[in-house]
């Protein structure tokens, strides 16, 4: 291994580190003999979930009264590359706290970041994989300048697989001075609440696009979604339209999802749809238009109106 | 109130995108203004009238001469454009970028700067924070609603379980996601007042970031771009009211039903 040191930054939630954290350190391993990773609030509770999965050292930056994560967590992080020297690459979960950690940090350190990278690794130092086009080509790239490099890592783009660690011991890391630049903070938290599976985990995905028509008829992909205990997902397009909230966004700026069946009902296909969707197992597609790329990966293709397609397979699933 | 948005002009996302020899995205045809940031010149714009008054002034930068999509932002209703246009350029990445709109942001005063969240042709999404921390800034990232209050920037802010209420003190950065706002569409009058406002284009050497963006300044370089190993479309039916059967007896065929 000519890596000799990886930090990932795990990201907590109320009850564990996220999926995406939890794969980065399945891999950081497998890349680097001295992984330590990075967390904030109640993170460090699980800095036995953070050994079994292979970091060795926890550095937790602790409660951030109600701050923002991105800069005090940036500022943690230069400050523990001041006193424990810099690893060699610092691997960030692509997540709305990451992108802001990853872009403090890069101008704080005046270093640069990869983002969207899928694959990750080591031929004489870090090569990052990054699928364009709507995963039509991948570039392979790599740093040009002294470490640490930032990378922004995709969701499921390695398997979470505990090796068994021992619990990674905690240390503390502390922010700067942060000036101006922190007043950023949270007043109130809203979650918007969803039954169901949740779509990154579910094992059925159905999503709806502009197809639909209105947003009302997203009611029947939620209806099948049910029928067959899976999550509903939606594409960029009627999420920014206002049908249904950003939580069910599937695609570049939303969730990645490898279901093993993924059923897009009215998705024409962007390019920043398929990136989000083009892993799943199993594809099937129903859209009016016979030409709209969706078509091109999906496994079954319905050329045929939703408004019509979707009811009748209500019926259809009813009737089991 | 004066607020200062970041756009970016990208080759048409409906027409096929490909690399030029050196790997950068091909940007040889007309530009337009990236979709994702109508919505910020559209939040600058109601932000400016709701306070009564101030300037709205779009910052951008490129390689090449083409001003077209600054035209359209001051056609509706910006008040002026900057744009940092130099061959140099070329190749630059996202800290690259965000030196260079620091640069031209820091010459005039502003209380607030708005972004898209990322850009539609290459969507690296850290460039409007990067350029935060360059100015010494707070940041609220993937607003789905702006508001100001005096002296206080008051945001709905996106997050994996729902939205955040956020607030921080001006000046500010926010980036704002596509459907904040429902961008206007340039008016006959808008357009023709549009060709008198002021459009500056300044060059990397009038910044004096001489070989320290564009490629210069790139610390990472691609080493390979491979097609990716292609999913194969299966079969395709058009419903003659078997659609939903059809999909039934796939579902079937991979044991989820």
């Amino acid at each position: 291994m000519t890596l000799s040191t990886l930090w990932v930054l795990v990201e907590p939630t109320e009850d564990s580190l996220t999926s995406t954290s939890l794969e980065m350190l399945s891999h950081a391993r497998t890349l680097s003999d001295n992984v330590a990773a990075i967390t904030w609030g109640n993170g460090a509770s699980f800095a036995a979930q953070a050994g079994d999965y292979g970091a060795k050292t926890l550095y937790d930056v602790g409660d951030l009264s109600g701050a923002l994560p991105g800069v005090p967590v940036a500022s943690a992080i230069q400050a523990l590359i001041e006193r424990e020297g810099a690893p060699d690459a610092i691997l960030i979960p692509t997540s709305y706290d990451g992108r802001d950690v990853a872009g403090r940090l890069s101008a704080r350190l005046d270093r640069p970041v990869l983002t969207n990278v899928a694959g990750l690794r080591d031929e004489s130092g870090l090569v990052t994989e990054h699928p364009v086009f709507g995963g039509s080509l991948t570039v392979y790239a790599k740093f040009t300048s002294d470490g640490p490099g930032i990378v922004v890592v995709r969701a499921k783009s390695f398997a979470a697989e505990p090796a068994g660690g021992v619990p990674a011991t905690v240390v503390a890391a502390t922010p700067g001075e942060l000036g101006a630049t922190a007043s950023a903070t949270i007043v109130t938290s809203h979650v918007e609440e969803r039954t169901g599976p949740k779509l990154e985990d579910a094992t059925v995905v159905v999503s709806g696009g502009r197809g639909l028509g209105d947003a009302s008829t997203y009611a029947l992909i939620e209806e099948i979604a049910k029928l067959l205990h899976g999550a509903a997902g939606a594409s960029r397009a009627i999420v920014d339209a206002g049908w249904v909230p950003y939580s069910h966004q599937v695609g570049q700026t939303g969730k990645t999802v490898k279901p093993l069946v993924y059923v897009a009902c009215g998705i024409s296909g962007a390019t920043q749809h398929m990136v989000g969707m083009k892993g799943s197992k199993n594809i099937v597609a129903i859209n009016k238009d016979p030409d709209a790329p969706i078509f091109q990966i999906a496994d079954l293709g319905i050329v045929g109106d939703v408004h019509k397609v979707l009811p009748a397979l209500i019926d259809a699933l009813k009737a089991r | 109130m004066n607020i200062v948005v970041c756009v970016k002009q990208i080759p048409d996302p409906a027409a096929p995108q490909s690399f030029d020899a050196s790997n950068n995205l091909n940007r040889s045809g007309k530009l337009i203004l990236d979709e994702a940031d109508t919505y910020g010149v559209e939040m600058a714009l109601q932000l400016v009238d709701k306070a009564g008054g101030g300037e709205v002034t779009v910052v951008s930068m490129g390689s090449g001469a083409d001003v077209a999509g600054l035209r359209n932002a001051l056609a509706m209703g910006a008040t002026k454009a900057v744009i940092v246009s130099d061959e140099s350029l070329r190749g630059s990445d996202a800290l690259s970028t965000a030196k260079v709109l620091a640069a031209v942001i820091r010459r005039g005063p502003f209380d607030l700067i708005l972004a898209a969240t990322e850009s539609s042709d290459g969507y690296t999404g850290t460039t409007p924070v990067q350029l935060a921390e360059l100015l010494g800034l707070p940041s609220i990232t993937f607003a789905k609603a702006v508001s100001v209050e005096g002296s206080t920037l008051k945001v709905s802010r996106q997050t994996e379980a729902g939205y955040d209420e956020v607030s921080a003190t001006l000046p500010a950065l926010v980036t704002v996601t596509a459907g904040v706002v429902e961008p206007r569409y340039a008016s006959f009058k808008g357009i023709m007042a549009a060709k008198s406002k002021s459009l500056e284009v300044l060059s990397v050497g009038d910044l004096g970031l001489d070989g320290q963006v564009g490629a210069a300044g790139a610390r990472e370089t691609i080493t390979a771009v491979q097609a990716s190993e292609s999913r194969q479309a299966g079969e395709k039916y058009v419903d003659e009211g078997d659609g939903a059967e059809k999909v039934v007896a796939f579902l079937e065929s991979i044991k989820v039903l």
